[in-house]
């Protein structure tokens, strides 16, 4: 293969409020029966990428857990495999990854050591489906240095301004970039995915790191955009970032259009996941379903409309859930009314619970009851 | 060195031919079950929940689904450096070349494959039960009886026994007599077709036993060690036990999964029982639906009417579809505006639109009718159902049918279509 990935997993949103206090980003499940590393992990599988590292720093118990095994993306062979780093103290440095780009430079060894011409770094924070072998073909075509995958975002879509803005000239090289500007120039964002050449990335992070600097799109894409050639890709396929709360929850409500769950579960390739062996989802005399997606596990006694459950989720008796995601192992007891909420996992709603939160104000629901009084 | 306390031997190879047109192209312990599963999830799964990381799966009729299933054994951790799942088929030798001619000449045939293991202990097991057991306690049970075989058994109705081969114990679980399928049985201990043997006494008998047309375990190798006064005690397992050999049997083990709080209870974090999972999407739901009493598996989209059903993964079932107690496998496609009743329709079948499944009065199936009973349809893997056709009950199914093999767009109550492929 001609390149190894890279998936840049250590962050922490502070837009995800609550959601993140248990885990990071990437391991925020979506759509049901996924978390959100899976949709990069996937790609990365699928586009025959077989050594992949994943970095990781904030909260990583539950990513961890998720990356136990590395089967469940057919990596974990031979030639390849999963790698999670998480910093560790060296003669030369016992600081946390400061940055992306000295997430990159600690484990610059990584990199010396892989023969792959190429590097693919990917965000653990995206759904969307994309073959990076297109991305790198399109590198190679263009002799760019840096490859950058950008997604025009239709208006009205998303707060703008928490992305990297990306300017193009008419041949898509990239000529101004600004992180999280007050007001954006074009509504081309950066997906946070980048194709670079091995040596060429090995070059610049060490410059990074004599300097002192330690952020890769600050201080390698926005520094380096007038002596390099950074290209934009531009992604005309389904592609989200689900950092923010809204975003989140936004994207889990995707899926209950027909041509999401189309395009993501039954057009080729397949998003892969670790696979949680539970039994299928089990509806009692009184559920009322319309509009939504369960995932194994569940049993239903109630009603649930326009909303997601996520695995082994309980809904109890009389029960109505409404526009809400509802995390994995939730119960939910009888008599219970949610709507407009993310109910956070393993969290147990007493009967006659009533959360309601407003149409443009998710509430998140965290009321760490415990479940079995003995 | 190579060594197993306890390996099992998975008897996996039989036809099962009175689940009809559902085993006409899959052995019985390759039907599905319950939704997503499929009938030798629950041994695999038993064995590897009791700490046994060896079995070898003999399969002779109609192996690859089977094959496909079990593949190296990663859905129940039984991909193993040492071990792990073996599928054993039926191989040619240099001379006396056989297919299994029976239970115990099956194992036979596959002698070196537990000698390579070294095992204390033989587990014989058959692919055709539902069920959760620890084989662990089982053989606690064996070693603390002192016992040369034991016999795993159930308490059926006493009704029922004749049906079964039953034992008679002492008081102290020790098998004095065996009577096969008894006319006026003594006993309801059926034996559930679970054995335990030490190696030694397997070996040595089954060799013995090499020229025995037909060897099987029931009738031939466990009279014969009890006759040579090998110690045979019975087991008695308390639980769940289902045969689901019969199309009928086969429906009420799946639909009592509905009930409220099943006897066999899926949803324990306790004893899981694993499968391979070709399919992960979670199901959805339309605003059209309307569900109740049902269990449905993974990536299923339901956009009609379901009523105390169990459906598989990666089903469809379109608008104004009136779906009642029946069974859907995984792949299924069932066209708008359809009616089904009591059906039990195989995997990748597709129901063409407005097609009703389970009309008319009953009539006996003109074929088969001990076989295709209870009122059931009965449509098998890969069937094509075209649209708008009315279709009686105790009706079996198979192949790819177009609309000129229904006289009238009927297929009347009682009637067999089995198209392409060799009748079942």
């Amino acid at each position: 293969m001609r390149a190894i990935g890279i998936v840049l997993a250590g962050g922490n949103s502070g837009k995800m409020g609550e959601l993140t206090a248990k885990r990071a980003v990437a391991a925020m499940p979506v759509a049901g029966s996924f978390r959100a590393i899976d949709f990069t992990l996937s790609n990365m599988s699928n586009s025959h990428i077989q050594k992949v590292a994943v970095f990781t720093q904030y909260n990583s118990r539950s990513l961890n857990d998720h990356l136990s095994s590395s089967k469940w993306w057919d990596f974990g062979r031979k030639q390849g495999g999963l790698y999670t780093f998480t910093p560790t103290i060296t003669p030369d440095n016992s600081m946390w990854y400061q940055g992306t780009a000295d997430a990159l430079y600690q484990n610059i060894n990584f990199l010396k050591a892989s023969h792959e011409p190429y590097v693919v770094i990917t965000a653990g924070d995206g759904v969307y489906k994309l073959d990076y072998n297109k991305v790198l073909e399109y590198h190679i075509a263009k002799g760019a240095d840096i490859t950058v995958v950008c997604k025009e975002l239709p208006e009205g879509m998303d707060e703008i301004t928490r992305f990297g803005i990306a300017v193009t000239d008419d041949r898509d090289r990239i000529i101004d970039f600004e992180e999280k500007p007050l007001r954006a120039k074009t509504r081309l964002v950066s997906a946070g995915i980048y194709v670079i050449r091995r040596r060429q990335l090995i070059d610049l992070l060490e410059k990074c790191h004599q300097e002192g600097r330690t952020n890769f799109v600050m201080d390698v894409i926005m520094r380096y955009k007038d002596v390099k050639n950074i290209y934009a890709y531009k992604m005309d396929t389904y592609w989200r970032n689900i950092s923010t709360v809204d975003a989140y929850y936004e994207v889990n409500m995707d899926f209950l259009k027909k041509e999401i769950r189309d395009y993501f579960f039954k057009t080729y390739p397949d998003v892969y996941s670790k696979v949680d062996d539970l039994p299928p989802a089990k509806y009692n005399p009184g559920s009322e379903v319309s509009n939504s997606i369960i995932s194994s596990g569940c049993i239903i006694n109630g009603r649930v409309e326009n909303s997601v459950l996520f695995k082994d989720v309980y809904v109890g008796n009389n029960c109505t859930i409404k526009n809400s995601i509802v995390l994995n192992s939730v119960y939910i007891g009888d008599n219970s009314h949610i709507e407009n909420c993310i109910v956070e996992s393993r969290d147990t709603l007493r009967a006659n619970t009533t959360h309601v939160g407003e149409n443009d104000k998710i509430k998140v629901v965290v009321e760490n009851n415990v479940r079995y009084v003995l | 060195m190579i060594k197993k306390e306890m390996i099992a031997m998975l008897l996996a190879g039989g036809q099962g031919s009175r689940l009809g047109v559902l085993t006409s192209k899959l052995a019985k312990p390759a039907v599905a079950f319950g939704g997503k599963y499929k009938i030798i999830d629950f041994p695999l799964s038993n064995c590897i929940n009791s700490g046994i990381d060896t079995v070898g799966v003999l399969t002779q009729y109609q192996p690859l689904r089977l094959n496909q299933h079990i593949g190296i054994g990663i859905p129940w951790d039984l991909d193993r450096n040492v071990g792990g799942v073996t599928v054993l088929p039926p191989y040619e030798k240099s001379e006396n070349t056989d297919w299994y001619t029976g239970t115990a000449n099956a194992i036979y045939q596959n002698i070196d494959y537990m000698e390579y293991y070294n095992p204390e202990y033989v587990l014989i097991l058959s692919g055709d039960h539902i069920y959760k057991m620890d084989y662990e306690m089982m053989l606690d049970y064996h070693k603390s009886s002192g016992a040369d075989i034991t016999i795993a058994t159930y308490e059926v109705p006493m009704e029922e026994a004749s049906r079964f081969g039953v034992v008679i114990t002492d008081d102290t679980g020790k098998i004095t007599e065996f009577e096969e399928k008894p006319e006026h049985p003594r006993s309801n201990k059926a034996s559930m077709g679970i054995y335990i043997f030490n190696w030694k006494l397997l070996k040595e008998s089954l060799q013995a036993l090499s020229e025995q047309p037909n060897c099987d375990f029931g009738k031939h190798v466990i009279p014969y060690c009890h006759e040579r006064g090998s110690k045979v005690c019975a087991y008695e397992f308390q639980g769940y036990w289902k045969d689901v050999g019969t199309l009928s049997s086969y429906w009420e083990a799946n639909m009592e999964l509905i009930d409220i709080i099943p006897e066999f209870n899926l949803y324990e974090e306790f004893w899981r029982i694993y499968t391979k999972n070709d399919t992960l999407p979670p199901q959805y739901l339309s605003a059209d639906s309307s569900i109740c009493g049902t269990i449905i598996g993974e990536g299923t989209e339901i956009y009609g009417q379901v009523r105390n059903c169990v459906i598989g993964s990666g089903v469809t079932i379109e608008e104004g579809c009136d779906i009642r107690d029946s069974i859907i496998m995984n792949n299924v496609t069932i066209g708008r505006d359809s009616t089904v009743r009591k059906a039990i329709i195989a995997e990748q079948s597709t129901i063409g639109a407005g097609v009703e499944l389970g009309a008319f009065e009953e009539a006996p199936n003109k074929e088969k009718p001990h076989i295709y009973s209870d009122g059931l349809v009965a449509i098998g893997e890969g069937s094509v159902i075209p649209g708008g056709v009315r279709v009686g009950k105790n009706v079996a199914i198979a192949g790819i049918t177009t609309i000129d093999d229904y006289p009238d767009g009927i297929l009347a109550s009682g009637e067999t279509l089995i198209k392409g492929g060799e009748a079942v």
